[in-house]
């Protein structure tokens, strides 16, 4: 039925491109309007040009304006602050080149236009233009990258040495989370160890991975610097972090790592944005498979104190299950038993 | 043809021209070693892709403007890639993606662009009968036409054809588990891009090999038309940057079959830890944007070389800064070579290099900004014919403008944090690389119709097709810059699993519709272009009253391009509107001393030394003409 109904349309659509096409090639070879140049059709196409520049330039505008705050996006880390800025700045510089470039652009092609009596003017170079606009873009770029670039050295440097380690790993199609615990250590891992039981390969002969353990959000504390280190297991994703202006693809076999500090809570952004239901989310940039699109993961930013109440409260892997570590020698056993048995 | 060799330079030669009319239909039209013959082939097939990857992409916008959609109908067409509640297959949705950037960028703007023009304008425009190697440019062309029979039947495997992205990054393009993909689908991407990759090699020998060694009489390279040395700098860039694309590919095949790991390390998939260690999935990122990022430019300089000869004869004057327009195509070529991390800044390479790629990429902004300038100010003070080719010309700069600016963006390593892989990143290719060497192309195919097959193509549907594209371009991709800011993620099958990304339906909807009225426009013409084939206005033997050698030849050139002998080139191209000269042109062919009312001072002293060079050229014609009586 559809079938029919398209190629019913298809075939009108081409009968009536066909008659308006035999239509203007008779006028026009009754007019003799086929051998001139300056034609009316020139002209449409020079005051089309000027309509275009009005049209889009305004609705460009308005859309700009009355869009803003569903595009901005929130910020609700201390770096995203900054990079917001460059961005702001770097839309209000390109912006003015931009109305300009394309004011320029179409008003020479309507003002231009072909005339009969009129000749063009024999222009071919000036150097002295050439180097005014070679060395002021160069100016303004360097401007920009110079303050994109010491943006870019405080947010790649290296963590502090109290930043509050999370692990994000990557698999197909969600984020395994995984805490230091009280010591701030990740235990070991190593790919071969994964089971269904120990998704992340944790490597529990390490002492550091006794205490270490999962969660299902990112809990993090406002104001404190936080170090996500990631990694992946199978294939390539990446940790987007839409408010945090946070991203870092996760690699097999290469651990990379963000580090940042949130300066908002939930509760706070909540407030702000008037709405209760809000959640700081991760998504995957890198795509990774049919799951691709479904890799979410809740942040959520607390007071310190509270967040410190709540690493408190986790309980370490192997407490949750002990079978972890049966198989450890007796010595290592020993230790791992003082954090199962811990209450 | 014999006289597609280098001998056939010899002026006694063209004589036995006239009894050469043996071509039959297969050495004519199929295993034709004539460039025009060729340029036109690979035209044809560019469109045939072009129109591929475009149906495709209004697959793939349906899903994301109508998610709720009954797709039922299109079942006949994709079979089980549509399920039983009528939705589209996440897998295919990505295969969807991948084969529409592969298409457009690989089939459809290197080989459709590069291949037709390069092609049809090298040997029309410096003065030579053929390209340097006529069999191996047929030869390109075949190795073209299998790569595509390949990369074809890649889309009707059961398993889908490559679905990792245009990227193919691996681990996810090397590994079956990961996706179904990257099966037999991902080894077809690969053979297929093989046999490409040879074929661009071949095209690009050929081209370079032309342009240095096979230019007439007088044609310097200072007075190159700005079209030949854009193709000339482009195929420098691919000889140079293909290749590694190469060994990128050939690395990953081995990988996927013979167990090595250049790119795989410490995976554990579908239950099972795999064997590999020490690979680096970065390295692959690497070798492919060290080609990758080039084949930005092969796709773009070829439109801006149109765009340059297309503007400067339409507005009648002389293009502003040729010096300067191709020293920033140097510019262009070679910063072209160091810029390619910059599509890696949070992959996890070193940040101290994203700083370097940082510093290189936005040096690379000053050349295309050169070029923007120049472009305005050829058309100030011009006497402007908006042909539909000077009609796509300014919408390209348009879109060069639009898509440019937000490089500045991309390109500065703090700012992409935010803005890598969003739909920011969608607009900004889309418009810069894809739609302006789009229109780069059409602004092509508009201005050299009349030499490629003696007709005009229609001015009022031209100008239609052309407000319709313009427009609808700017509506598919200007509100992708307001969604990728908001954060919408690439390659995405819904957008309903993140808060953050639930919104914004009516936006994807508009897109969406925009992009089905676009690709309908686009059937205006096929139809003017296959009409006009046939049914078209004669054309005049120079049309658009320009300057370049071209429109010397007959209205239907045959293999050899000059029936008598390749006609000497005594100026630049762009001699337009020159204040004494009678006419609005003077054609390259037109000796300085027959033009003494324009000449500018500098001229005048060249007549003496062009009058000694044609009295010598004389006597060695007398000379070979009693020789051979």
């Amino acid at each position: 039925m559809y079938g029919l109904l398209i190629s019913i349309g298809v075939i009108l659509l081409i009968l009536v491109i066909w008659m308006v096409y035999r239509i203007q090639t008779l006028i026009s070879v009754a007019k003799g309007s086929d051998k001139k140049i300056a034609t009316t059709s020139n002209k449409v196409n020079a005051i089309l040009f000027m309509v275009f520049l009005i049209g889009a330039g305004g609705l460009m505008f308005w859309y700009s304006f009355k869009e803003f705050d569903n595009y901005q996006l929130p910020i609700a880390s201390e770096h995203g602050v900054v990079t917001d800025r460059l961005f702001w700045i770097t839309t209000a510089v390109t912006g003015f080149i931009f109305i300009l470039t394309h004011i320029l652009l179409f008003w020479f092609s309507y003002h231009y236009q072909y005339k009969e009596n009129k000749r063009a003017a024999y222009y071919p170079d000036n150097n002295k233009l050439e180097v005014i606009w070679t060395l002021v873009p160069a100016v303004v770029l360097t401007v920009l990258v110079v303050s994109g670039w010491k943006a870019w050295s405080d947010i790649t440097s290296p963590a502090p040495e109290d930043a509050h380690v999370v692990e994000l790993m990557g698999y197909q199609f969600a984020w395994d989370i995984r805490y230091p615990g009280p010591d701030n250590q990740l235990g070991d891992y190593d790919y071969r160890l994964t089971t269904a039981t120990n998704s992340r390969g944790i490597d529990f002969t390490d002492k550091n991975s006794f205490d270490d353990f999962a969660a299902q959000k990112v809990v993090i504390p406002k104001g404190e610097p936080v170090l996500f280190k990631i990694r992946a297991r199978d294939v390539l994703h990446s940790v987007f972090a839409p408010h945090m202006r946070l991203k870092m693809d996760a690699v097999p076999g290469m651990p990379t790592r963000f580090w940042f500090v949130p300066n908002k809570t939930t509760a706070e952004m909540r407030q702000e944005l008037g709405d209760e239901e809000f959640e700081f989310e991760i998504a995957c940039t890198e795509v990774c498979g049919n799951g691709h699109f479904s890799m979410r993961r809740v942040i959520e930013v607390v007071e310190p104190d509270e967040y410190r109440k709540w690493v408190a409260e986790q309980e370490p892997f192997i407490k949750r299950n002990p079978e972890l570590v049966a198989d450890l020698p007796a010595e290592l056993k020993e230790l791992a038993d003082i954090y199962i048995n811990e209450e | 043809m014999a006289v597609a060799n280098v001998s056939a330079h010899d002026v006694s030669n063209h004589d036995h021209h006239d009894h050469e009319h043996k071509d039959n239909f297969i050495t004519k039209y199929i295993f034709s070693t004539d460039h025009k013959m060729i340029a036109k082939q690979y035209l044809i097939s560019g469109m045939f892709w072009a129109f591929i990857g475009g149906l495709l992409s209004v697959l793939f916008r349906l899903q994301l403007g109508f998610p709720e959609m009954d797709l039922s109908f299109l079942r006949p067409i994709l079979g089980g890639w549509i399920d039983a509640t009528g939705k589209l297959d996440p897998n295919f949705y990505l295969a969807l993606v991948t084969m529409h950037g592969t298409i457009m960028v690989f089939f459809v703007l290197t080989a459709g662009l590069s291949g037709t023009f390069s092609n049809f304008l090298i040997p029309l425009q410096i003065g030579a009968r053929d390209m340097a190697s006529g069999f191996m440019n047929m030869l390109s062309y075949w190795f073209f036409f299998i790569s595509g029979v390949i990369m074809f039947a890649s889309l009707f495997l059961e398993k889908g054809p490559a679905a990792g992205g245009w990227v193919v990054y691996p681990p996810l393009s090397a590994l079956e588990q990961a996706i179904p993909g990257s099966g037999l689908g991902m080894t077809l991407w690969l053979i297929a891009m093989t046999f490409f990759i040879a074929s661009s090699l071949m095209g690009g020998i050929n081209y370079i090999t032309t342009v240095i060694n096979l230019r007439t009489k007088g044609m310097s390279f200072s007075r190159l038309p700005l079209t030949i040395w854009a193709f000339f700098l482009t195929a420098v860039i691919g000889l140079l940057s293909f290749p590694v694309l190469f060994s990128a590919a050939l690395l990953l095949v081995f990988d996927r079959s013979f167990g090595t790991s250049f790119y795989l390390s410490d995976i554990y998939i579908g239950g099972e830890a795999l064997p590999n260690t020490g690979g680096s999935a970065v390295l692959y990122q690497h070798l492919f944007w060290f080609l990758g990022h080039p084949e930005v430019y092969i796709v773009l300089l070829p439109a801006l070389g149109i765009t340059s000869e297309v503007i400067a004869t339409n507005s009648r004057k002389p293009i502003f800064g040729y010096k300067a327009m191709i020293i920033s195509m140097l510019g262009i070529t070679i910063l072209s070579f160091v810029v390619w991390a910059h599509h890696m800044f949070v992959s996890g390479m070193n940040p101290f290099l994203g700083s370097i790629f940082m510093f290189l990429t936005l040096i690379i902004a000053v050349p295309s900004a050169v070029k923007v300038f120049n472009y305005l100010t050829t058309l100030w003070r011009g006497n402007l014919r908006f042909t539909p080719g000077m009609l796509f010309s300014i919408g390209l700069v348009s879109f060069f403008i639009s898509g440019g600016l937000t490089g500045i963006f991309l390109g500065n390593s703090a700012i992409d944090i935010q803005l890598h892989d969003t739909y920011f990143v969608v607009a900004h290719f889309h418009l810069v690389m894809g739609a302006a060497s789009f229109f780069g192309m059409m602004a092509g195919v508009y201005h050299w119709f009349p030499k490629m097959f003696g007709r005009m193509m229609d001015e009022k549907l031209g100008h239609v097709h052309f407000w319709l594209t313009f427009v609808g371009v700017y509506m598919v991709f200007f509100p992708m810059h307001y969604i990728g800011i908001a954060g919408f993620p690439r390659r995405y099958y819904s957008w309903t699993n993140f808060s953050f990304t639930d919104m914004y339906t009516d936006l994807n909807m508009f897109v969406s519709v925009a992009s089905i009225i676009t690709f309908v426009a686009q059937f205006i013409f096929i139809f003017n272009f296959f009409y006009s084939m046939y049914k078209g206005r004669k054309a005049s033997l120079n049309p658009w009253q320009s300057n370049t050698l071209e429109w010397t030849t007959p209205l239907h050139p045959k293999h050899g391009n000059w029936p008598g002998e390749i006609p000497s080139v005594y100026r630049w191209p762009y001699d337009y509107s020159k204040p004494g000269a009678k006419e609005d042109f003077i054609p390259q062919t037109v000796p300085l001393s027959a033009t003494p009312e324009s000449n500018l001072p500098h001229e005048n002293k060249l007549v003496q030394l062009e009058k000694e060079i044609m009295a010598e050229e004389g006597e060695v014609l007398v000379a070979n003409e009693t020789k051979e009586s």
